[in-house]
């Protein structure tokens, strides 16, 4: 600063040179992709960031933690049922000896993909029904939205109760039963989403340019939507989780031996008096999965909020 | 004077555009407009916000489908072609938007920005492409280097740019300017006015330059269209509006524009307007400006006044003026 | 008249921080006002005068805000606002000086009456009671002109048109008497009809009430009537300082002259071309060491990269910050308006 300050006060540098082109067209900031920017602001929340490495260790021990425990979880061993946790079996036994930890990760795999194949199934109906209400309008908006209303109405309970014993009680079968009637709020928010991006000057460029309706769906709405959808998807995905084990809960969740949390917690709560382990270490998973898919969506809903944006 | 017998661009007869809000309930937000546009002028459209002129020039454009009326663009009917046609016109009609912010999708690079209209039209390929948009990037005063920024990165001038190099790629002859400087700091409007005006000489472009500046529409354009709502008043060159001014709207909203000069600003008489813009949702059955005009006659409110020619090249839609042509 | 001075800024520096870097949006900025008078801040967007004012009224978002609190100064009649909290602010914002925004829309609450929004801030720094403050609610409706105010006090903001509005909030801000009225772009968001008419009502009421008013604005072209001196601001700093005829008729700095020369003229036409600056402002995250103006700037010498310009006066009233008027500067090609010893 000092040598700066003393420059002495030569004719030389008194020598005109003009306007600088490169300089006064300068961008300071560096260049971020949106995805790039998001991030960033992602990595600021500490609490997301928590919610992401619980999720990933979750995920971790459900694909590997069968191999390391070593046992099988159908194995029926009458020796060692109702076990405490132990360093032999991490999370105790149940009433008919087979490894508890082994079958929260298996039962793990089940409740996750449920919870993944609703969440997608969900979004493709709702996303893509919304999209064409929002851009068409008219009467096919209205259409639609009566039967987003009529679907919507629909006791969830009773369809879930009469296509698990029509179809039986097959994962399938939750899926269907518990995606049939999930998507009218997806479509409800894509909808509003549309017509919100509908207003924007550049969908209006795009069109004065001739682009036809699938390059500003694919090329305009779409990417300026995903971020919404993406923060829909990681709050929905533990509601699906919840969804599923309070159908197991009640008896109308997977067909032993398969299993899920749900029905894990099913089967310890009737022994919840004499060996509380069994209920609780299937519902501290769910538990667990749940808040770390809550904490990942809550930052990622804040990182895509452009008001947020410093 | 200089202006006759020029070749006519656009013709725009009998335009209304009505906006459904409730059954029976229409806002009319541009009502029966007639004017020419001529090759290679300006022509600048003026008015307050709500008046009309946006919707007018996006209407010209085919964005918006007429309610009635016809425009005609160089012999075709504007609003009456298929989807193959409508498409190659859209390579000649262009537009500029007023939001630099709002018109530039925030997912894009500056690079696929500027190159949509040729990706549309499939006008040129990877090197090729590059180029070209390397060429617009200069032709509007950026540099190379940004071709992979994003819109948020950019001031609000250099965002004007952008879209203004957006609407070039495709080499359209005919431009809607939609208030491009309005929302730009003084420094940077004259720089956007400036690149317009060498754009237009060396490529022989046609504007409709639409603001509500009314200073910089006076510069800009060649002639000028007055709208008060929904109806053009007073069409004539910009020269004679701002010397003779007939409408006693034109004449209020020049007497309100503020003068960069302390002593002619202090000395200057404002015309004042009393009273409030009706509202273009059931307007006036009469002339639109007749509950404000201090000249108001019995006949102002019974019927709208046609525009018509009262003097060569000068037309206005009022009564006190053609009363004079008819005595 | 000798006026005494109500409000005296010294050295106020402003910082935010952001993810980039920290910004310096206002550096170093010194003025005062004084009483009665208007003086008009010029500047284009994000050159930090908006920032100055808010300083002043403490209305800054604190965790992102750095405000050089113990050098700086914001002398309000004896008191230093700069190491005021912000309780203590609250006796002053709003009663003694208060502040009127660009947007009129999102200035105003939507559910509450327009009559009882401008009582409730004669309710709570007066201490009056409520029919007290809706007659005096009243007379501020009648005093900014507003047709009819029996009818509109009871009114809710949509109801009101922009124009209107505007003149809602002004009637707000000065239903305390304050001493000092803010005005932030007060007519940016408006047409040129209504533009007109709202600075007469500040000018009018200005000199009615004999409140000082700062205007803070972009355009040069709707202070001419009514401000008193003006300063300029560019990237944080005030570049030029004079009363208003100076500035407009013998601007020293060649951003104030492009600043004049940039707007066309009514008796402009599209043979001469408008004059206009390259570029955009520079970043103040990492602000020139130079002069501030120095890449955009046509008449730009060496040293102006290289070195913050000091400061020339021309009288007592008007002070420019650039190398042109150092003898040794390269003086050709400039305009003559620009060298001009004093014409006033």
């Amino acid at each position: 600063m000092e040598s700066i300050n003393n420059i002495e006060l030569k004719d030389e540098i008194f020598e005109r040179v003009g306007v600088d082109k490169e300089l006064s067209e300068h961008l300071e900031k560096p260049s971020l992709t949106y995805w790039a920017d998001v991030w960033r602001r992602f990595k600021e929340d500490k609490l997301a960031i928590f919610g992401l490495i619980l999720l990933s260790i979750i995920i971790l021990t459900i694909l590997i933690g069968p191999t390391l425990s070593g046992h099988d979880y159908q194995l029926i061993n009458a020796s060692i049922k109702d076990q405490s946790p132990s360093a032999e079996h991490w999370f105790g036994t149940d009433d008919m000896g087979r490894d508890i930890f082994t079958r929260c990760c298996y039962g793990g795999r089940i409740s996750i993909i449920i919870g993944l194949i609703c969440t997608a199934v969900m979004f493709i109906i709702g996303s893509s029904l919304g999209a064409i209400a929002g851009l068409k309008g008219g009467w096919v908006d209205n259409l639609i939205m009566r039967i987003v209303e009529i679907v919507g109405n629909l006791p969830y309970l009773v369809i879930v109760v009469i296509l698990t014993m029509v179809m039986g009680r097959s994962v399938f079968a939750i899926v269907l039963a518990m995606s049939i009637t999930s998507w009218t709020g997806t479509t409800r928010m894509v909808r509003g989403q549309i017509l919100q991006l509908r207003e924007y000057d550049y969908i209006e460029a795009a069109r004065a340019l001739g682009a036809d309706t699938k390059r500003i769906i694919m090329k305009h709405l779409l990417p300026n939507t995903l971020g919404i959808i993406m923060v829909s998807i990681t709050m929905s995905v533990p509601g699906f989780i919840f969804g599923e084990a309070f159908l197991s809960f009640v008896g109308l969740g997977v067909r032993p031996p398969k299993t899920s949390w749900g029905a894990l917690a099913s089967a310890g709560q009737q022994k919840l008096l004499f060996y509380p382990h069994e209920l609780f270490f299937p519902c501290l998973m769910i538990v667990l999965t749940v808040l770390a898919f809550h904490l990942v969506g809550d930052g990622l809903s804040d990182a895509l909020d452009p008001k947020l944006r410093k | 004077m200089e202006k006759t017998n020029r070749e006519t661009l656009i013709e725009v007869k009998n335009l209304k555009k009505y906006f459904k809000i409730k059954r029976n309930v229409f806002v009319q937000a541009v009502d029966d407009v007639t004017f020419d546009i001529y090759k290679g002028e300006t022509l600048g459209l003026v008015g307050e916000s709500g008046c009309g002129k946006t919707t007018c020039g996006k209407t010209i454009l085919g964005l918006y489908d007429a309610t009635d009326g016809k425009v005609i663009f160089n012999g075709i009917d504007v609003h009456s072609l298929t989807p193959e046609e409508k498409k190659d016109f859209t390579k000649k009609a262009q537009i500029i938007f007023q939001d630099p912010y709002s018109s530039l999708n925030p997912r894009m690079t500056v690079g696929d920005i500027i190159g949509e209209g040729i990706d549309i039209h499939g006008l040129y390929k990877n090197k090729e492409r590059e180029e070209k948009i390397f060429e617009l990037l200069y032709t509007v005063g950026l540099n190379r280097e940004h071709i992979n920024r994003f819109p948020h990165e950019f001031s609000g001038g250099q965002r004007q740019r952008i879209g203004i190099a957006r609407a070039l790629a495709i080499e359209p002859n005919f431009i809607v300017c939609d208030e491009p400087v309005s929302a730009l700091d003084v420094s940077i409007q004259a720089q956007i006015v400036n690149l317009l005006m060498d754009l237009q000489r060396e490529k022989g472009l046609t504007y409709l330059f639409i603001a509500h500046d009314l200073s910089m529409i006076k510069y800009i354009s060649d002639r000028v269209g007055v709208m008060y709502v929904g109806n053009l008043v007073e069409l004539t060159t910009s020269k004679e509006l701002y010397k003779n001014p007939l409408h006693p709207y034109t004449q209020a909203l020049l007497s309100a524009i503020p003068i960069p000069d302390p002593k002619m600003e202090r000395e200057k008489k404002r015309i004042p307007i009393k009273g409030e813009i009706p509202s273009t949702i059931n307007p006036p059955i009469g002339c639109r400006f007749a509950s404000r005009c201090k000249y108001v006659m019995d006949i102002c409110k019974e019927a709208m006044p046609k525009l018509v020619e009262v003097d060569k090249g000068h037309f206005v839609a009022c009564y006190l003026h053609h009363k004079e042509k008819a005595n | 008249m000798k006026r005494d001075k109500i409000l005296d800024v010294k050295n106020l520096n402003v910082s935010f921080k952001t993810y980039a870097g920290v910004v310096q949006a206002v550096r170093g900025v010194d003025f005062y006002l004084k009483e009665g008078e208007t003086l008009a801040i010029v500047g284009e967007s994000g050159c930090g005068k908006t920032v100055t004012v808010k300083t002043i009224m403490g209305l800054l978002p604190e965790e992102q805000a750095i405000v050089n609190r113990d050098e700086g100064k914001i002398d309000f009649k004896g008191e230093d606002l700069l190491k005021y909290d912000d309780t203590k602010m609250t006796t002053i914002r709003g009663r003694r000086i208060s502040m009127i925004f660009q947007d009129p829309m999102t200035s105003l609450n939507p559910t509450m009456k327009i009559g009882d929004q401008i009582a409730e801030n004669i309710i709570i720094h007066e201490r009056k009671s409520k029919d007290e403050a809706r007659k005096d609610a009243l007379n501020m409706l009648k005093l900014v002109n507003i047709p009819n105010a029996e009818e509109r006090i009871n009114q809710y903001p949509f109801e009101f048109s922009g124009g209107m509005r505007q003149r809602v909030m002004i009637a707000m801000a000065l239903a305390c008497s304050p001493e000092i009225l803010i005005a932030d772009e007060p007519t940016t968001a408006l047409d040129v009809t209504i533009q007109a008419q709202i600075m007469e009502l500040i000018g009018e009421l200005q000199e009615k009430t004999n409140t000082s008013v700062i205007l803070v604005t972009h355009d040069l072209g709707v202070v001419a009537s009514v401000a008193h001196r003006i300063h300029v601001m560019y990237a944080g700093q005030i570049i030029e300082k004079g009363t208003v005829d100076e500035i407009f008729y013998s601007p020293k700095h060649p951003y104030t002259f492009a600043l004049l020369r940039s707007v066309p003229k009514l008796s402009d036409d599209k043979q001469n071309r408008l004059y206009s600056i390259a570029g955009t402002p520079p970043d103040l995250i990492n602000p020139p060491k130079g002069c501030p103006f120095a890449a955009r700037c046509e008449f730009a010498m060496k040293v102006c990269r290289i070195k913050q310009p000091e400061v020339t006066s021309f009288g007592k009233t008007h002070e420019s910050y650039c190398w042109l008027h150092h003898p040794k500067a390269d003086k050709n090609e400039v305009p003559e308006i620009l060298l001009r010893e004093r014409v006033i």
